[in-house]
């Protein structure tokens, strides 16, 4: 049963995924990927990490793609014809990044540990990520606050040039 | 989380699911009649009286109504998005159900992150909204869209941030574990309601509430007199009373919402005999609710609207530092004690 739901789910985000590449039309490609979203976080449900699955929501497919939406509806694109291609380098910069990458994802599956006993381990409650976030993971967790605070602030910066 | 249940638990959930449901849509039926009969009577009018004895089979009559209109869809809306909208604003409307607890043991099932479960349903439903007034492809409805959906961003974040100090009071994010703790009393008569703890937490709660639910004094996503009827201009039939209907049911959500947080959910007096103390608990939990409802339509037919600056004005520079002040004395209380 779980593996099926698995398959089903994982099947949705890769396909959602793709859609979002190949889609021409704006807003579809930003519906698709909520759908990726919210797939994503069917998975993490069946890791037994609810607080993820529901921050993972909340967080993306609820707050920031809710603005990436409401951004594409207040300039309503037309839907993109082929235009001038000014992305001409990423061609041949994306093959050996994809490849670097692959070899990143082969690299890390072949080092997780398997079975029954790892999935015992995996806790994914609020009280243990905040206490893995305000131990181990505390100058991480900060840093990234920061990153945040100095994004929040160039935005307020480029909206008022006059303050 | 996933767990095999027996044949007589999936019984059991199923009667249980049967019985929210139910018990959910006969409300949202009535609610549109409470509302029509109560808002006459505050502008001293009859309201319903043709359809059965004060009106009560309305909301009945109205059903038929909706299902026997014609459907319309403008030629020029993106068909597919705009078919899709009613659903999407629906379903989350109804999934949040599923945590609510309705008594001890009436309750679908009890997640260990269930508030934010419903903060994550509930997000999703503005999407229907949006998209909705998006793809009718017309100006009115993509007026009210906008509207609603930067109005929806502002008054999430003092929803969500208000409820923090209940949790740090409660400790959990479980709901049927938030109304346990608030089961006992203060010197044997008060009830131990987060009310009385979280007084400044309550206000903004219940005024981001229906800022969230788009109701007046906050519907400026389909205020009449400028937009026809905002974002479901172009809405007819069924898909009109499915936006209807997930609005009445955020309603009771969020209201049930607020009972649980602030009124102790389903606790209150019980005495009797067996049978009553079974269905007390949710007795009182619907008439905690009702007090919200009341509230509701009474506040919609006495306070005129607000003007979209000061919709945005109010909720960043007066909700969202009142609901950050109140985090930071709870923090500061909790520590200490």
């Amino acid at each position: 049963m779980i593996e099926i739901l698995f398959f089903f789910f994982a099947a949705l985000a890769i396909g959602a995924a793709i859609n979002v590449l190949v889609q021409k039309h704006v807003l579809y490609g930003a519906l698709s990927l909520i759908l990726m979203l919210t797939a994503v976080s069917a998975l993490f449900i069946l890791l037994r990490a609810d607080f993820l699955a529901v921050i993972q929501v909340i967080v993306y497919a609820g707050a920031i793609m809710v603005l990436f939406v409401f951004v594409i509806m207040l300039l309503n694109l037309p839907v993109d014809e082929d235009g001038p291609d000014r992305l001409r380098w990423l061609k041949f910069l994306g093959i050996p990044l994809g490849l670097f990458f692959l070899f990143l994802v082969v690299a890390t599956l072949s080092n997780v540990e398997g079975g029954a006993a790892a999935q015992a381990r995996i806790t994914g409650d609020a009280e243990a990520i905040g206490r893995s976030l305000f131990t181990d993971y505390l100058l991480p967790f900060e840093i990234t606050s920061l990153l945040i605070l100095i994004a929040l602030m160039g935005a307020v910066v480029f909206a008022k040039k006059d303050l | 989380m996933i767990e095999y249940i027996t044949r007589a638990e999936f019984v059991m959930l199923m009667v249980k699911i049967v019985m929210i449901f139910g018990g959910v849509m006969g409300a949202l039926a009535y609610l549109t009649w409470l509302e029509r009969k109560m808002m006459a009577r505050i502008q001293m009018r009859p309201g319903p009286t043709r359809v059965g004895p004060y009106g009560l089979l309305q909301p009945i009559a109205d059903g038929l109504k909706f299902l026997f209109k014609e459907d319309v869809i403008p030629t020029q809306a993106n068909k597919f998005l705009y078919i899709a909208a009613p659903v999407i604003s629906l379903i989350p409307a109804l999934l949040s159900f599923s945590v609510i607890p309705f008594g001890p043991n009436l309750q679908v099932t009890d997640l260990n992150v269930g508030l934010l479960f419903i903060f994550a349903i509930t997000s999703l439903g503005v999407y229907g909204i949006v998209l909705g007034g998006w793809a009718s492809n017309s100006k009115y409805p993509l007026m009210g869209a906008m509207r609603s959906s930067a109005q929806m961003i502002s008054y999430e974040l003092s929803l969500t941030l208000s409820v923090i100090g209940v949790l740090m009071i409660a400790n959990t994010l479980s709901l049927s574990q938030i109304v346990a703790s608030q089961n006992s009393t203060w010197f044997g008569v008060i009830p131990r309601w987060n009310i009385f703890l979280q007084p400044i937490a309550f206000i903004v709660y219940v005024i981001s509430a229906i800022a969230e639910t788009n109701r007046l004094p906050f519907d400026l996503a389909e205020s009449e007199q400028e937009l026809v009827a905002g974002w479901h201009t172009e809405y007819s039939s069924l898909k009109f009373a499915m936006f209807m209907l997930s609005e009445y049911a955020n309603m009771i959500t969020v209201s049930a919402l607020a009972t649980i947080m602030f009124l102790g959910g389903w606790s209150g007096p019980m005495f009797g005999p067996d049978w009553l103390q079974m269905i007390l608990p949710t007795v009182w939990f619907v008439l905690k609710i009702s007090l919200f409802i009341f509230a509701y339509v009474l506040i919609r037919s006495t306070v005129p609207r607000f003007r979209y600056d000061q919709l945005m004005r109010f909720g960043w520079k007066v909700l969202l530092p009142l609901s950050l002040a109140n985090i930071v004395v709870t923090s500061f209380v909790v520590a200490i004690s």
